[in-house]
């Protein structure tokens, strides 16, 4: 039964959700916003766990002093400060006073938004880096990679004068809209089948690796 | 060692020490660089710049600080534009660490809309963007698909108040607004994979009309929904911003950010170029 029970759940609130989307009535409707409502309440769930899981594991790593442990310290000093400036130092529990509270928004502002910032404009010279060691014309296709690249990089650049831009811009705009086009395309569709698929397995119950092992 | 084989070889941090070099000096030293502005940016402008006062538009800032260079510039661009032709605007950020620095930019912008100034050739009188009459701010929910769906049926089944607490009902500009149906379109400002999530659940839903803002990398893998229709158009990165601000005739960080990316670029390209003519001049060394 513990097994039955998950699997007749989903197999009936999964084709419940497939004949829903093709009916517009407002019981129906009803029924989905209810679902919806339940889905955000499991969802919170979800979140406490993800909290506890985090803290669980950079406690263990403090207390087996593995290695980079100093870093759990910030981790958890982190997530504590934040939700103790983000409820206001304790005071607004169930309103929204603790997005304004002073140090909420300076952790966030002077903190949080520079360091990811910065994290990701290191990558520009990285990919600088990368692609001067890595984008060699090794075959026909790495070429026509290659070329593709500096063409979709120079379509727009000012210096080229107007007749060699005009034919970078053309050109560019084949590549995005013809062969790119065409590959995305395929995946994309390759993906909506595969989705497809797999939620038909999983309703079925022929997919059952959700359960767990137990 | 001959001199293709060091062409090939170049130390990292000599990369690194040019790349910077360009970046600081192209950004300290301000200079025009011209913009062309493509279809995909001008149907986004145009669908704006044609909407009545008083039409509602739906604005996501779905990303993190990580893409907020090239994003930033979007949300300024666009919401400045609306707001400059007193449109109202709901605004939602589904993407985690997003409310913050959208509470930020609407700020922000609503400083800058104090001002008066003048656009190409209108001249727009500053006054002040109040939160419920001329904006909400939906905040942020988890689980973005949901979301979507959820606002779809009801802006109040994922968000009963806005960010900053406040009942949707309270708001003037929430009366009568539902769901998507009384939006004049939606546009996603999106960093990440969300993005998905408003063409699959969103669009191909509930057909509203819908634009993108991307990252560079990500714009690419969004035109077939631009060719089959279910976009209506695309913000490339930073360039498709700077297209934005050239039509709004508002320049502002885009365009400045250009002239670092279009330098940064050419660096890039000259290090591929010079690694590839060492690669073949030392491959032909060889065979000879």
């Amino acid at each position: 039964m513990k097994r039955q029970l998950p699997l007749i759940l989903v197999f009936i609130f999964g084709v419940f959700m497939i004949f829903q989307y093709f009916v517009p009535h407002e019981s129906s409707e009803w029924v989905f916003e209810f679902l919806l409502d339940w889905v955000y309440i499991i969802g919170i769930f979800a979140l406490a766990l993800g909290i506890w899981s985090l803290v669980r594991v950079s406690w263990d790593k403090i207390h087996k002093r593995k290695e980079n442990w100093p870093y759990a310290i910030v981790t958890l000093f982190g997530l504590a400060a934040m939700i103790f400036f983000g409820f206001d130092y304790g005071r607004h529990f169930f309103s929204a006073e603790g997005l304004e509270n002073f140090m909420f928004r300076h952790f966030f502002d002077y903190i949080m938004i520079p360091i990811q910032a910065t994290m990701f404009s290191l990558l520009a010279f990285f990919i600088a880096s990368a692609a001067y060691r890595a984008f060699r014309a090794r075959s026909l296709l790495a070429t026509l990679l290659l070329m593709a690249a500096l063409i979709v990089m120079l379509r727009f650049n000012p210096y080229l004068g107007s007749f060699v831009a005009e034919y970078m811009e053309k050109t560019a705009s084949w590549l995005l809209n013809v062969p790119n086009l065409a590959a995305k395309r395929g995946i994309i569709i390759g993906v909506g089948l595969g989705i497809v698929a797999t939620a038909l397995k999983v309703i079925l119950g022929i997919e059952r690796n959700y359960l767990g092992k137990d | 060692m001959n001199i293709f084989d060091r062409m090939m070889s170049l130390d990292r941090r000599w990369v690194f020490l040019l790349l910077a070099l360009v970046c600081v000096i192209t950004y300290a030293i301000p200079f025009p660089i011209k913009i062309n502005v493509t279809n995909e940016v001008s149907s986004v402008f145009n669908f704006i710049d044609t909407l009545k006062e008083n039409d509602i538009i739906f604005v996501a800032i779905d990303y993190d600080p990580n893409s907020l260079a090239e994003m930033h510039p979007m949300t300024y661009s666009i919401v400045e534009h609306a707001f400059r032709k007193k449109l109202k605007i709901i605004f939602t950020s589904l993407s985690q660490n997003g409310p913050g620095m959208a509470d930020l930019a609407i700020r922000d912008i609503g400083d800058s809309i104090r001002v008066t100034k003048t656009y190409n050739g209108i001249t727009y009188q500053g006054r002040e963007v109040v939160n419920g009459i001329d904006y909400v701010f939906l905040g942020y929910k988890p689980y973005p698909a949901l979301v979507i769906v959820g606002m779809g049926q009801n802006f109040r089944l994922p968000f009963p108040t806005d960010y900053y607490g406040t009942p949707l009902d309270d708001h003037p500009l929430m009366q009568g607004v539902q769901n998507f149906d009384q939006v004049k379109c939606v546009i996603d400002i999106s960093g990440t994979s969300g993005v998905d999530m408003w063409i699959t659940y969103g669009q191909g839903r509930y057909n509203f009309p819908l634009a993108l803002g991307l990252t560079g990398v990500m714009a690419a893998d969004y035109y077939p929904y631009l060719n089959s229709g279910q976009v209506f158009g695309i913000l490339g990165g930073l360039l498709g911003a700077a297209q934005y601000e050239k039509m709004a005739d508002n320049p502002g960080r885009a365009i400045d950010g250009m002239r670092v990316q279009l330098y940064a670029h050419m660096v890039i390209i000259l290090f591929i170029i010079l690694g590839n003519v060492g690669f073949l001049m030392s491959r032909q060394k060889k065979r000879l």
